[in-house]
């Protein structure tokens, strides 16, 4: 576990992607995250769940620093991405949201036409040399979010104009255009019906192929089905962290238990 | 009685209707509020409304249609014989009113006796003297037809408002009682309080829109009698304004295109400085700006809208001008004849439609939802790229709207162009020579002592109608732009 650096391996090899350690996070005077370790692996859809306010998605959040753009947010601890820290101050929180995509809870296109939403994150980061070289970023990442085939017609229509599960799948894509190493997806399914969500998730089990993805989840089914380890936090601490089968048949914690059985949450 | 007094009485009626209509309907339910129909302040309010609403509806009606009836009556006493060649009816008919005001104020004085106001024997001359004494104004001579028809006029006059007074006050009365006997436990009053509040929202709308429609309809029937006067296309295509005051029309060229472009020009160098400085100051404040910088910043900067725009006019005249002058004039480059110039206007202009831009495009820039930045920032894009690419595009039909309502202003901007522009209608692509604006000139034809039935003061209507029009395809083009995007971008 010396060399953190992503090389050509198999996928059964399971590199570890985020190393976090000791995380603590406030809001002002009050603590969201309570001392949190948990080694993210690559290629690997990892679930977090637990009751609303748990500090889940606060500490999705930690992990491309979009909390930077919270001013009392404060951030301790080491979060280690290929073992770097990611709050180290030469780190430019721009260049780790690139590294670091994000697919946010609900659906956010860009008032623009579908093609410069996913042409936005490569134009901003140069990924393209000329315009045929966009061409292909855009029709590859349309690809891999499973749109692609509903839009191909109709580019330079508003990508707001479309619904709500492909706009979420057309958010899927343009955070897959910047060719992140890490995806971040906060309830990515809160706000699309049961076909949408279904298309979403056999998405997300796609993306396990080239990214590492982290999604926060309410729902326990998602999380079992999508999901390969799965992360319990209960009032900002992480109670219980293993495998998804282990965690949902067989959890050590009662608290976990209680949750998944329904007791609390 | 005075209209006030009726006014207060009504109101007095309606008060006590309110208590007792009250009162009956919570007798009528034995005192039990639960078995009414409705709260107990309806019915008050059932009563209230019905003692007020009908008998100031009648007060309107009586006061605008009993001078008419008046008039009309007495303008028939008056035979042809009584009107002088050199006169017309209606100037006898200012006459008749003017002494009928006199003989009141007389008697209001005691100068005269309230029988002597009205004997039909009194005497001319007499009259006259006694008029004069009492300090009233009065032509030389007050024939006999006049002086007849006056004492008619004031008797029709105090017995038109004596029998309104009654008429209101009964109608009053009668609408109270009606109210308090309908107050019964089962009557609905909370459903005709919920009507009346509907008509009473219906009617300030529509007075709203009455009031336009009567701008518009005045503009219009006097731009045509202007027209009737000077040819259109004179008007229209016209390269000099040059109006003469001397004579009635004729040497007068009132070509409107010189004072078209002089506001076109001067609107374009306010809104040259007016949108760059307030968009950015509006997105710095939005989105950069801390907390308490916006809180002091953003009222400093929309104290400038509260600058009354005379007070511009001055800052123009006696600092921006000089201050031109002394870089661009006769001392410096050259290219400036006087202080008062385009730019000299232009720029203060500018200065003054900067919170409107600002102010505005702030607003609209805060509604743009968070997410919208939440998802460029987790692309890896920086601050700036957000808000170029994202944050601006969402706004723009709200910025594309403010920046339209802040180049009808600079259009309809008059003070600053006044004392900053010069008054030289000019057609030149100099900005630092005079110009003057549509606005500017209504003023200067219509302050003037020109006969209000010369093209030279009509042209004022007709180029409130040229502004009109040119505003309201504005604000069309407003609307339709902000509709185009708004299909676009929801």
């Amino acid at each position: 576990m010396n060399d953190m650096r992503p090389m050509e391996r198999k996928v059964d090899t399971k590199e570890i992607k985020f190393d976090c350690r000791n995380v603590q996070v406030y809001y002002g005077d009050t603590q969201a995250i309570k001392n949190v370790d948990v080694k993210l692996e690559d290629r690997t859809v990892t679930a977090f769940i637990g009751p609303s306010g748990c500090g889940k998605s606060t500490f999705l959040r930690c992990l491309n620093r979009m909390n930077d753009t919270i001013d009392i947010c404060r951030v301790e601890g080491n979060l280690l991405l290929d073992g770097e820290d990611i709050y180290d101050r030469r780190v430019d929180p721009v260049q780790l949201r690139a590294k670091v995509g994000m697919v946010f809870q609900k659906p956010n296109p860009f008032p623009k036409s579908i093609y410069d939403n996913i042409a936005y994150g490569p134009r901003i980061h140069g990924l393209a040399r000329n315009k045929a070289d966009l061409d292909d970023i855009v029709e590859k990442s349309l690809r891999r979010g499973a749109i692609w085939d509903e839009v191909k017609d109709r580019l330079d229509s508003p990508g707001t104009g479309l619904s709500g599960g492909q706009q979420q799948r057309l958010c899927i894509a343009r955070a897959v255009a910047t060719e992140p190493e890490v995806l971040l997806m906060d309830e990515p399914c809160s706000a699309l019906d049961p076909i949408a969500t279904a298309q979403v998730e056999e998405l997300i089990d796609e993306l396990r192929e080239n990214f590492s993805v982290v999604i926060v989840t309410h729902s326990m089914q998602q999380a079992a089905r999508v999901s390969q380890k799965t992360a319990f936090f209960h009032l900002g601490s992480l109670v219980e962290f293993g495998e998804t089968g282990a965690i949902f048949t067989n959890p050590k914690d009662p608290r976990t238990e209680s949750y998944i059985t329904g007791r609390i949450g | 009685m005075p209209i006030f007094w009726i006014l207060l009485i009504v109101l007095a009626i309606a008060a006590i209707g309110y208590v007792a209509g009250r009162a009956r309907a919570l007798a009528s339910a034995g005192g039990d509020i639960r078995a009414l129909h409705s709260l107990p302040s309806y019915y008050g309010w059932n009563a209230a409304i019905k003692a007020m609403v009908p008998a100031f509806l009648l007060i309107i009606v009586w006061l605008i249609v009993q001078p008419i009836y008046v008039s009309s009556v007495v303008s028939g006493m008056l035979s042809d014989g009584a009107i002088p060649n050199s006169s017309s009816r209606g100037l006898v008919m200012a006459e008749v009113r003017r002494v009928a005001e006199g003989l009141d104020n007389a008697v209001a004085a005691g100068v005269i006796g309230e029988d002597a106001a009205r004997s039909a024997r009194a005497d001319v001359i007499d009259i006259t003297q006694r008029l004069k004494d009492a300090g009233q104004i009065v032509t030389s001579q007050i024939t006999q037809p006049v002086l007849r028809a006056a004492q008619h006029f004031r008797i029709m006059h105090s017995t038109g408002n004596m029998m309104m007074t009654v008429a209101a006050l009964a109608l009053a009365v009668l609408g109270a009682l009606w109210a308090i006997r309908e107050n019964r436990a089962e009557f609905r009053a909370r459903n005709i309080v919920e009507t009346s509040v509907r008509i009473l929202l219906i009617s300030a709308a529509s007075i709203a829109i009455l009031t336009t429609i009567g701008i518009v309809l005045s503009l219009v029937f006097n731009t045509l009698e202007f027209f009737r006067l000077y040819p259109a296309s004179d008007f229209f295509f016209g390269l000099t304004w040059s109006p003469s005051f001397s004579g009635r029309g004729g040497s007068s060229q009132l070509g409107v295109l010189p004072l078209l472009w002089g506001t076109f020009y001067i609107s374009v160098v306010a809104l040259a400085v007016a949108v760059p400085i307030g968009l950015f100051s509006a997105i710095y404040l939005s989105e950069y700006a801390s907390p308490r910088v916006r809180a002091i910043a953003k009222p400093m900067l929309e104290v400038l809208a509260g600058i009354p725009t005379i007070v511009y006019g001055l800052f123009a005249l006696l600092t921006v001008g000089p201050l031109l002058l002394s870089v661009f004039g006769a001392d410096g480059l050259g290219w400036m004849k006087a202080g008062t110039a385009v730019m000299t206007a232009g720029l203060v202009m500018g200065v003054m439609l900067i919170p409107f831009v600002s102010s505005l495009s702030d607003d609209i820039i805060n509604a743009v939802p968070q997410s919208m930045r939440d998802g460029s920032y987790g692309l890896g894009a920086t601050k700036s790229e957000t808000i170029r690419q994202v944050v601006l595009p969402a706004a723009l039909p709200g910025i594309v709207g403010a920046i339209l309502l802040a180049a009808s202003r600079a259009i309809g901007e008059t003070m600053i162009v006044v004392l900053g522009a010069g008054a030289a209608a000019r057609l030149s692509l100099n900005p630092f020579e005079a110009m003057t604006t549509v606005t500017a000139k209504i003023v200067s034809q219509l302050t003037g002592d020109a006969d209000f039935a010369s093209p030279e003061a009509l042209v004022a209507f007709a180029l409130g109608m040229t502004l009109f029009v040119l505003t309201l395809g504005l604000n069309i083009l407003a609307l339709y732009i902000v509709r185009k995007y708004r299909e676009q971008y929801e």
